[in-house]
């Protein structure tokens, strides 16, 4: 494989735990290989550019924009969507967190944003309400419900930190 | 939109990378962290291309201590530059422009050599290596050659870099006991490419001044850096005003990217005199 150029590239990968092998073509984007291929449609496909985060997943322990990566890229690699860490439970407290909070609206954004605050719960200190929006203003609220959002995240960082202490 | 991609490989090593690009014959685009590539062929800015995928070239990456330099490995990553401790002690004007780069989920891809290598006008890297009067090294199928960061940028995403080559590494004198290295810029919404950014290092040798979002490459503001040499701010000032020409875009006009220009300066002074501006 690494010796030529190829127009469809054999991939080995992880997705959510579960070994997956695929032949993709050369510019298939990481979320249409996880939506089309996979019928994993949790994390979506929106402005392909990078500038919304709909499709943030995470890939190798980091949120990355779905469609800022090719398939291809991802030989060995291991990648989580909102579908699995759904499973594994472990984005629970900050999913209890958004419906407490009516955290969402439409709903689109909201894999997106799961994936993205995840990488702040294990961020000490707790970010403040300023940090928390940095972190998040790259996933566009198109219903533009950030304040409630904000809360769920917020709230979450508190449980968490409360039982660290505990 | 979807990305055209004409072919795809992964590099085994330099010299792996370097043979692919000349069999891609003036099609092979070096493929790091994606962030700028990858949503370029989004738009179809470009189509057909032949990526050679660098990513995983695990001696292209990291920071390294050379005693009077740092060498940052080309495909270090944007989230690595922000919480590198030798970046933060020995060039902190490059850990500051990681958190105005773009956002989390990007600068966990992008990669500095990206960065540069692309040479968008409005990004915070090029800016900031300018003003750190860096060096940029790099491989192509004769050999390696260095280039000093003033040479590197030519036009608008148009850099030294030839057909055929790739950008290793850059190294940077380290920060002296005292300099200041400080980044200010305006941006509409965080994490969006500035309206006009500036870069000011103060060191006992004299002060440096680079300019982002106001021309068609960064600019090194000789005049404004003369007049904090010798003057006032004021003068500093009225000296970048003469010596930058911005376009005026959609976003912000020639005039107001000037007058900002100006305040940025004034603020970055401010914060390392810790004074308001």
């Amino acid at each position: 494989m690494s010796d030529s150029f190829r127009a469809k590239v054999d991939i080995a990968l992880t997705v959510n735990g579960e070994p997956v092998e695929a032949r993709v073509p050369a510019g298939r984007h990481l979320i249409d290989f996880l939506r089309l291929d996979l019928g994993l449609t949790g994390a979506h496909a929106s402005c392909e550019h990078g500038v919304c985060g709909a499709c943030t997943v995470r890939v190798d322990g980091d949120a990355v924009r779905g469609c800022l990566t090719l398939a291809a890229q991802l030989d060995g690699s291991e990648v989580w969507t909102v579908e699995g860490l759904s499973d594994t439970a472990e984005i629970r407290v900050l999913q209890d967190a958004f419906v407490a909070r009516n955290a969402l609206q439409c709903g689109f954004c909201t894999p997106g944003m799961l994936v993205a605050a995840q990488e702040l719960l294990h961020r000490r200190p707790i970010p403040d309400r300023a940090a928390i929006r940095e972190h998040l203003s790259g996933n566009y609220c198109r219903c533009t419900g950030y304040e409630a959002i904000v809360d769920a995240v917020e709230d979450t960082l508190r449980k968490c930190a409360d039982e660290d202490m505990a | 939109m979807k990305a055209q991609a004409g072919g795809y490989v992964r590099a085994t090593d330099v010299s792996h990378a370097l043979r692919m690009l000349a069999e891609a014959d003036g099609a092979g685009r070096v493929l790091a962290g994606g962030q700028s590539l990858i949503a370029a062929m989004n738009m179809r800015l470009s189509t057909g291309d032949m990526l050679v995928d660098i990513s995983r070239l695990a001696e292209l990456s990291g920071v390294t201590d050379d005693g009077d330099c740092l060498r940052i490995g080309a495909l270090t990553r944007h989230v690595d530059i922000g919480r590198d401790p030798l970046i933060r002690r020995f060039a902190p004007l490059l850990s500051e422009a990681v958190d105005h780069i773009a956002h989390a989920a990007i600068r966990n891809r992008g990669t500095i050599g990206g960065a540069l290598a692309h040479a968008d006008p409005a990004a915070e890297f090029p800016a900031a290596i300018l003003c750190l009067d860096a060096t940029l090294h790099i491989q192509g199928p004769d050999g390696t050659r260095s280039v000093a960061a003033g040479d590197f940028f030519v036009d608008v995403f148009t850099t030294d870099l030839q057909e055929g080559e790739i950008l290793i590494a850059i190294t940077l004198r380290k920060c002296a006991q005292g300099e200041h290295q400080v980044l200010e810029e305006v941006a509409r919404r965080s994490g969006d490419y500035a309206l006009a950014g500036l870069c000011l290092i103060r060191r006992s040798s004299g002060h440096r001044v680079a300019l982002l979002s106001v021309g068609a490459t960064p600019v090194l503001a000789t005049g404004a850096m003369a007049a904090l040499d010798t003057g006032t701010v004021d003068e500093a000032v009225a000296a970048l005003k003469t010596e930058i020409d911005p376009p005026s875009d959609t976003q912000a006009s020639a005039s107001y990217r000037k007058h900002l220009a100006g305040v940025l300066l004034r603020r970055a002074v401010a914060r390392i005199e810790g004074g308001q501006p």
